[in-house]
């Protein structure tokens, strides 16, 4: 694997920043976060929790005497509220499939899966931040935070070593509630483990998107002659004798992987995408800020 | 020639019986799987291959690896071609050669096959002798150790001569056996070769070799009317058919030219095939004289050269008339003609008899001389005798000498009859007589004899009973003309006319030169004779070696003349040119008795062919042709394999872009005319291609658009636009050619440049629009503008200056003064005025009588204003409401205008002189 395939976390927080670089801040919607509310910086232009103030608006019936606001309404024969403007943080998290096999490239001049996916998490997380959200990742034990050391924490994790097995499944240690995910993975090995995750996450009203990211070789499979297939870390091995006789098969398997993830991502309410290693990481950055921001009433 | 064939390690060919193993070992194994990493392998798990036929080694690739071990084998085993057989034979070995100049050619050759020999011989421990027939060995034979002679063998040099077998075969006689000899031969027949070949088989076993090659020799040169012509002596050699060896010679005459420097003077190419083979030189006689030597090109022998003497140099020429010149005029000169005819070809010497007799002339011209002094008669009478050619002619002093009255005298072929006559003068009756044909006796047989050649007097012979066989030239009345007799080995001949143009114009017309070049060439000197050369002494100047090389004869002692003529050729007279008092003889290798026959050898003598032939290692070749094969199994074997993809790939691609010029050229040819023809069948507005798929449709809408205005309003019915590239496409076909600018646009390359600026200096007009509305002015600096100082950079463009009022684009058919487009900008450039330009008087504008701007620039973007969809409604807005209607038709109007100065010129601008031209149609 050559240098530029992978991530150091030097390169990984700059290559990042440098793609976030053409988005404006992602501002994650936080219109279902009442259980978990933290406070952010950011206003929602509406009334709501938060310290700024919004507007006086007149006291209607049910409106609490305590929070009248006796100074306006002194000025004036009816009674006000001073309403401040909700002020809201979402938590995104964020979850990248580390196993070998998205270590993967087809050849030298893509980056392999796995550091695509790294840049488009840091890129989410930064986007995120700027906006003033929480972010977190899914592996990490602590609970999503702010600022721009929390990108710190998040590239050292990310780059933390990476998981032996041959396919990996999100299994998220902390899914706050009504927070957003993300999750990056080429979903080759079992699918029920996501089927699961997606499940329990919609349990927990958490939404997402996830991203699968595949090497165009993976989807044009141009292979030929007799072939000894072997996954990433050797541990699975096929052989077979005229490759090419098997592309129709191989790719009619890898569509009915991908319908199956986006069965299980519309019954939850989650969405799905099929990113490529050769396409460009802004558009999809563009599309996962889309995504999030789309849950938005 | 196919040779043997020979195995160094024979039993290294038993491997070829384990092949059918191969074959069944190789059968079992399928070529080796690629192993890939492969994430999506999970999703391949459990499918099944329907085909399993890579599960064998196919049978090319099969035959292929067996194709390979085979050639490995073989070449292993030491094939050898035309293996070495070694020459059994013990005892003393002697090398006989003929070493003649029929040797030369392939001597290199036969010093090869000596030398093989001798190795051999020295290898076999045999003492070796190796001898010249043409220069035999006094004394004992001297034999010395066969590598002693090899080292000698570089100093061994063919003669120019043939070997005396007379006396090699004493010399053969004297030796003492046993002796097995050797015997080079050079396959010519000679006298005395059975016994020489006798003498030496008494001595030991004799072997023959001789060379498969031809023996070319040329013969001496002999005259046919003007050419020369030269035998090609041809022995095809024993090895040979009729086909091998050239079909042609080139024959070459060497000689002097003007300056002094040889060089070959003429080259003809002879077909050996004819019958006989001959060189036919028709060389002009001033080309011929300078002749030294023939050879036949690319072969070096001395038999290939033929030296020239005498017979073919230059003439010497004696004049003598009768009176001293100077109080005559020189028309009436009696030698003035002889001069102009002869002078091209001859050396004309002129002065008292007696001298010029002492150098020795060919010819010697009397012009009506009556009598010489008896002293001097008996000079010319022995120089005649000698050889010498008297020409005589009459003229009144002869006319009234009595010489020749009673006897012809040895000087005077004719008896002539006192007076002579004059036929057709002003005092005479009847008619100037003409020339009767000339019979086939005659030297002059052959000669058209002009209309115009009249005699009107002559002296007349006495008939007599030898008059009749001495005539060779007569007048239509039958009155001999020209008489010759032959007096020892010279001849006198005697015109019956002066030598000027008084008794007649025989003197003026160019038979006169004809027939002095007849008699001038029968003065060839005869081939010397033994008894003429007897009693003097030659000394060589040039002698040929035996490769037909000349020269310098150094301080060879001189050669007896009997001996020059008869003897045969030695080391002591060698061929070559002697030099005699002012003589020169030439003595030549190949005489014209020589006869070329092949060598007869006894029945019992081998004889061997020259070559040697070189034992040729073979292994290389096989175990090269085994690498190859191997090579191509490896790409068979990752062909197979499905590896071969990205190699083949990259050839493809090889293959494409060395491919792509000629398709690219042959695919210009072809657009090439088929763009002359849609251009020139009517007038066609032109725009560039830009590259920019919208700015191109713009300019063909736009130029439509135009075009369909100048049909709707004009004479001028163009042709739909066409884009050209200026890469590709020839320009001079369009009147007019619009560029809009794009900031992104390619500069052209330097053959486009050049293109351009012959088409702008050829009339042409290049519109260029910036389509910025001159937005920053002129320099400006928007991107266009920039572009356009690119693009203009290398743009023979001339001083530019904003269009005048007064210009010409003014008025070619509307009257304008704005120029707009789609924007209003009065920053329109073309061609400055040349400053002395004058106002008219009583006139609005100057007196410009330039042709066409080769250049309009602006950036209103002229195109989509005149933009037109196919139903003629305008593609793009102008401008708003009624103001943008008005605005698009001035700029359709000037479009007009443009067209029209591209067309017409400066038509326009002639007007300013329509009033003085109506002044003057007034007046």
């Amino acid at each position: 694997m050559s240098d530029s395939a992978l991530h150091t976390p030097d390169t990984l927080r700059s290559r990042s920043e440098a793609v976030a670089a053409s988005l404006p801040p992602l501002l994650a919607d936080a219109q279902h976060l009442a259980a978990t509310v933290l406070l952010g910086v950011h206003g929602r232009k509406r009334a709501g929790t938060g310290d700024e103030f919004w507007q006086y608006r007149p006291a209607q019936a049910g409106d609490a005497y305590r929070s009248i606001d006796w100074r306006r309404s002194g000025r004036s024969d009816g009674h006000f509220l001073r309403q401040t403007e909700w002020q809201a943080a979402q938590s995104v998290m964020i979850g990248v499939d580390d196993s070998a096999s998205m270590t993967f490239t087809g050849h030298r001049s893509r980056p392999s899966k796995l550091r695509r996916a790294q840049t488009l998490a840091m890129a989410v997380a930064i986007l995120a931040i700027r906006g003033g959200e929480r972010v977190g990742l899914t592996h990490m034990t602590d609970p999503p935070r702010g600022g721009q050391a929390q990108l710190m924490r998040m590239a050292a994790a990310l780059m933390d070593g990476h998981e032996q097995s041959d396919y990996g499944a999100p299994r998220p240690k902390a899914l706050p509630m009504g927070s957003r995910a993300v999750f990056f993975s080429d979903f080759l090995g079992d699918p029920a483990p996501i089927e699961t995750v997606l499940g329990r996450a919609a349990d927990r009203d958490v939404k997402g998107v996830v991203v699968q990211v595949l090497d165009p070789d993976e989807e044009a499979f141009p292979y030929d002659g007799r072939t000894v297939f072997e996954s990433m870390s050797g541990a699975v091995r096929f052989e077979t004798l005229k490759a090419k006789s098997l592309r129709e098969e191989y790719l009619a398997r890898l569509a009915e992987r991908k319908d199956r993830l986006q069965q299980a991502a519309r019954r939850t309410g989650w969405r799905y995408h099929c990113h490529h290693t050769d396409g460009s990481a802004e558009a999809t950055l563009l599309w996962i800020y889309q995504a999030i921001e789309k849950v938005r009433a | 020639m196919m040779g043997s064939l020979a195995f160094a390690t024979p039993l290294l060919l038993i491997g070829l019986i384990a092949l059918p193993i191969l074959w069944w070992l190789l059968r079992a194994v399928p070529p080796a799987p690629i192993r890939r990493r492969f994430p999506g392998v999970a999703l391949l798990l459990g499918l099944k291959d329907d085909e399993s036929e890579t599960d064998k080694t196919p049978w090319w690739l099969l035959a292929l690896r067996i194709a390979a071990l085979a050639a490995a084998i073989i070449g292993f085993a030491g094939p050898v071609l035309n293996p070495q057989q070694d020459r059994a034979g013990t005892g003393p070995l002697l090398v006989v050669m003929d070493a003649s100049w029929a040797s030369a050619r392939d001597w290199s050759g036969r010093i090869d096959r000596v030398e093989a020999l001798l190795e051999e011989a020295g290898r076999a421990g045999r003492p070796a002798a190796v001898v010249q027939l043409t220069d035999l060995p006094a004394g004992d034979l001297p034999l010395q150790a066969a590598s002693a002679w090899v080292a000698r063998l570089p100093a061994i040099a063919p003669a120019p001569f043939a070997p005396d077998y007379t006396a090699a075969t004493e010399w053969a006689g004297g030796l003492t056996g046993p002796l097995e000899t050797y015997w080079i031969g050079d396959g010519l027949a000679r006298e005395g070769r059975r016994a020489l070949a006798g003498a030496l088989s008494d001595l030991g076993p004799l072997t023959v070799f001789e060379s498969g090659r031809d023996v070319l020799a040329l013969g001496p040169p002999g005259f046919e009317g003007e050419e020369i012509r030269l035998p090609i002596l041809r022995l095809a050699g024993p090895g040979t058919g009729p086909s091998a060896g050239p079909a042609t010679v080139d024959v070459i005459a060497h000689g002097l030219d003007p300056a002094g420097l040889p060089r070959d003077l003429a080259r003809l190419s002879v077909d050996l095939d004819a019958e006989p083979p001959e060189a036919a030189f028709d060389l002009p006689a001033e080309l011929r004289n300078r002749i030294t030597r023939f050879e036949i090109s690319g072969i070096r022998s001395a038999g290939a050269v033929m030296l020239t003497d005498d017979a073919l140099q230059r003439r010497q020429v004696a004049l003598i008339a009768a009176q001293s010149e100077d109080e005559t005029q020189a028309l009436l000169s009696p030698l003035h003609y002889l001069r102009q005819a002869l002078a091209p070809t001859a050396d004309l010497i002129e002065g008292a008899l007696g001298d010029m007799l002492l150098a020795s002339p060919d010819v010697v011209v009397l012009a009506d001389i009556a009598t010489l002094s008896p002293e001097e008669e008996a000079q010319v009478v022995d120089w005649v005798e000698r050889g010498g050619l008297l020409l005589r002619f009459a003229g009144p002093r002869l006319a009234a000498s009595d010489v020749a009255r009673e006897e012809a005298g040895p000087l005077m072929p004719v008896r002539l009859r006192a007076g002579g006559r004059t036929v057709g003068g002003a005092m005479s009756w009847g008619e100037p007589r003409r020339l009767r044909e000339f019979d086939d006796t005659s030297p002059f047989f052959g000669l058209t004899i002009p209309e115009d050649v009249e005699v009107s007097a002559q002296v007349m012979a006495q008939p007599d009973p030898t008059l009749a066989e001495r005539t060779i030239a007569s007048l239509t009345d039958g009155t001999p003309l020209v008489t010759r007799v032959g007096l020892g080995q010279g001849s006198v001949i005697l015109f019956h006319v002066t030598a000027n143009a008084e008794w007649s114009s025989l003197p003026l017309s160019g038979l006169f030169v004809e027939m002095l070049e007849r008699l001038a060439v029968s003065t060839r000197p005869a081939i010397a004779e033994a008894e003429d050369l007897a009693g003097t002494v030659w000394t060589p100047e040039q002698v040929l070696d035996g490769f037909g090389t000349l020269r310098d004869a150094g301080i060879r002692p001189g050669v007896a003349g009997e001996d020059l003529a008869v003897a045969p050729l030695s080391p002591d007279l060698l061929p070559g040119l002697y030099a005699g008092g002012d003589r020169r003889i030439a003595r030549n290798v190949i005489t014209a008795d020589t006869v070329l026959g092949p060598a007869g050898w006894p029945a019992n003598i081998p004889v061997e062919g020259l070559d040697v032939t070189e034992p040729r290692d073979l292994m290389a070749a096989f175990l090269t042709g085994a690498f190859v094969l191997l090579l191509l199994d490896a790409l068979a074997a990752l062909w197979l394999a499905g590896r071969l993809s990205g190699i083949a790939r990259g050839a493809a691609v090889l293959a494409a872009v060395a491919l792509a010029p000629g398709l690219a050229e042959a695919q210009d040819a072809a657009t090439d005319d088929a763009l002359a023809l849609l251009a020139t069948e009517e007038v066609t507005l032109a725009y560039v291609i830009t590259g920019d798929d919208e700015i191109d449709e713009m300019s063909r809408a736009g130029l439509q658009g135009l075009s369909n205005t100048l049909f709707q309003r004009t004479s001028v019915e163009p042709a739909p636009p066409l884009g050209v590239d200026l890469e590709t496409d020839e320009l001079a076909f369009f009147p007019m050619i619009y560029w809009p600018v794009t900031a992104d646009q390619p500069l052209p390359s330097a053959a486009a440049y050049a293109r351009l600026n012959a088409y702008m200096r050829g009339g042409g007009m290049i519109v260029f629009d910036t389509r910025d509305a001159h937005l920053g002015g002129f320099g400006s600096a928007t991107p266009e503008g920039r572009r356009l100082r690119a693009l203009a950079a290398a743009l023979d463009i001339p001083p530019l200056e904003p269009v005048p009022p007064d210009h010409v684009l003014t008025r070619t058919f509307y009257l304008l003064q704005d120029f707009p487009g789609r924007h209003i900008s009065r920053d329109v450039w073309v061609e400055a005025a040349p400053p002395d330009a004058e106002q008219i008087e009583g006139m609005p504008f100057r007196n410009l009588n330039d042709g066409v701007t080769p250049v309009l620039i602006g950036g209103n973007d002229w195109a989509a204003a005149w933009a037109q969809d196919e139903f003629g409604r305008p593609l793009f807005p102008v401008g708003r409401g009624f103001a943008g209607d008005r605005q698009r038709e001035i700029a359709l109007r000037f479009g007009v205008n443009l067209v029209m100065h591209v067309l017409s010129g400066n038509y326009k601008s002639d007007q300013v002189h329509v009033p003085a031209l109506l002044d003057r149609l007034g007046q």
